[in-house]
């Protein structure tokens, strides 16, 4: 005879990076319902915007997320910018894409190491975050940082990557090219890896665009949404296309993470043979005044800030909205009548960011 | 590059239509939001489609009920229990309903009266 109990899911649990909390409604070892619920690091930084002048909150964008941190900052300066009659130099632009990609390159390779530890594949988790260290090499030698890069401001950015540097980071990235596809191997044809993952945690391209779904997410499932196609930055003037798989399973999402590393790879490439000299930054001509919806594509999917000014110094406010608050309406759909053992690697399939998510 | 952004102002009597809309064009919902202006509650409920960016706007005191729009968006109810943890905007009607409970904070609706600013850093730091 069947029951139906209630079993709590986190906050704390080995494959929760951060900490969310799901109570699971099982039926046998089926999960019938699945609740969210947060709070856990919120920290209030939308409420800091009235507190601190509009070009110091970059900091504090930044630190919204330590995995994306740049694209915080980026996202935030291009709402401000809309909003302050600026516009960015070329190629501040360029580099502003350059490190966007490293970023995602730094935050797909954490992703597939803690995936490879949630499935048992230790030798697969060390061999991802050996190959993202070369990553943060480069973001920490070009912006000072290895996490949070501080190299984004309103009208620019900071500092500037000198041509013998841009010329190293290309070449370098041949050999980079070469491991990743190692490990590309690996995570999309071991079969260890497809018997956890493929069939597991499905999500229709219905769901995925009735519910908002972002990011890798909705690629996985046939939508092939990405911001970066709305050309801002430097994208505009480089050429790629979307990664999308069919199959919406965790498969499918680990697929797309993998085959994005290849693309941002060549956005780097293109990008850095592109970049044309000149200033790096344009000062504001004006405090910000009206209201702009900043979108941009993060490793997670479409990242959205919301800056609103009245012609003072202090913003009146900002609102974040990152992938995976989006997202959390698709785990619960996902989670909806999967086996209780899945949980974790479903879970961890959004690729959840919980500090990002509360802020 | 700035992207070309519409915002249409609603009365929230309207809203639901209005969203109805939307979703009949095939819009996706790309969030929706909440905005202290003053004495007021600006409410934005923000959808795209092929990457246009359109948004629609009510204007609330913050004491009246508005309706959940999570019966035509079924995803809207983290937006909505967020609105209502965060700044204490009833929303009537969600599919999913924390009571209260999504974000847990130590002092309620949190960002319905932020009381400091331009005050600079706070004591202490």
């Amino acid at each position: 005879m069947s029951r139906r109990i209630v079993v709590p899911f986190g906050p704390q649990h080995p494959v929760l990076p951060e900490p969310i909390h799901l109570d699971l409604v099982l039926k046998d070892e089926h999960v019938e319902e699945a609740l969210p619920s947060i709070g856990y690091v919120h920290r209030g930084l939308e409420t800091l915007v009235v507190k601190r002048e509009y070009p110091e909150y970059v900091y504090i964008a930044e630190r919204t997320c330590g995995i994306c941190s740049f694209i915080h900052g980026m996202t935030y300066c291009q709402g401000v910018e809309q909003l302050v009659d600026c516009t960015v130099p070329e190629r501040a632009l360029f580099l502003r894409t350059i490190w966007s990609e490293y970023s995602r390159l730094h935050s797909h390779l954490l992703w597939l190491g803690l995936f490879a530890d949630a499935l048992g594949f230790e030798n697969l988790f060390m061999a991802s975050w050996r190959l993202r260290e070369s990553v943060l090499d480069v973001l920490e030698e070009t912006t000072g940082g290895r996490v949070i890069q501080g190299s984004c401001k309103v009208g620019g950015v900071r500092r500037d990557i000198p041509g013998e540097t841009l010329d190293r980071m290309r070449s370098d990235l041949t050999a980079f090219e070469r491991r990743a596809r190692d490990l590309a191997e690996v995570f999309l044809h071991d079969e260890s890896i497809a018997s956890r993952t493929r069939g597991v945690g499905v999500l229709s391209r219905e769901d995925a665009y009735e519910l908002g779904a972002a990011g890798p997410t909705a690629r996985g499932s046939g939508v092939g949404i990405d911001l970066r196609k709305t050309g801002y930055a430097a994208y505009g003037r480089l050429s790629f296309k979307p990664v999308v798989e069919t199959a919406g399973d965790c498969h499918a999402r680990c697929a797309v993470r993998v085959r994005e590393l290849f693309t941002s790879i060549e956005i780097i490439r293109e990008a850095i043979a592109k970049i044309p000299d000149g200033p790096i930054e344009e000062k504001p001509k004006k405090n910000p005044e009206g209201d702009y919806f900043s979108r941009a594509e993060q490793p997670r999917g479409e990242l959205v800030h919301y800056v609103k000014g009245d012609g003072s110094r202090h913003l009146v406010r900002s609102r974040i909205r990152t992938p995976t608050l989006t997202n959390l309406p698709a785990l619960v759909r996902m989670l909806k009548g999967c086996n209780l053992a899945d949980v974790p690697v479903i879970v961890l399939s959004i690729d959840p960011c919980i500090g990002c998510a509360e802020r | 590059m700035a992207e070309e952004q519409v915002t249409t102002i609603v009365d929230p009597l309207h809203l639901l239509g209005k969203v109805e809309e939307f979703k009949r064009s095939g819009y996706r919902l790309v969030q929706v939001h909440c905005t202290k202006v003053g004495d007021t509650f600006e409410i934005n409920y923000s959808f795209d489609l092929n990457y246009q960016f359109r948004n629609l706007r009510i204007v609330t005191d913050g004491t009246t009920e508005i309706p959940s729009i999570s019966g035509i968006y079924w995803g809207a109810f983290i937006y909505e229990n967020e609105m209502h943890d965060l700044f204490g905007i009833r929303v009537a009607g969600m599919n999913i309903d924390f009571g209260g409970n999504l974000i847990q904070t130590a002092k309620k609706n949190p960002f319905a009266n932020p009381s400091f600013r331009g005050e600079g850093p706070c004591p202490g730091e």
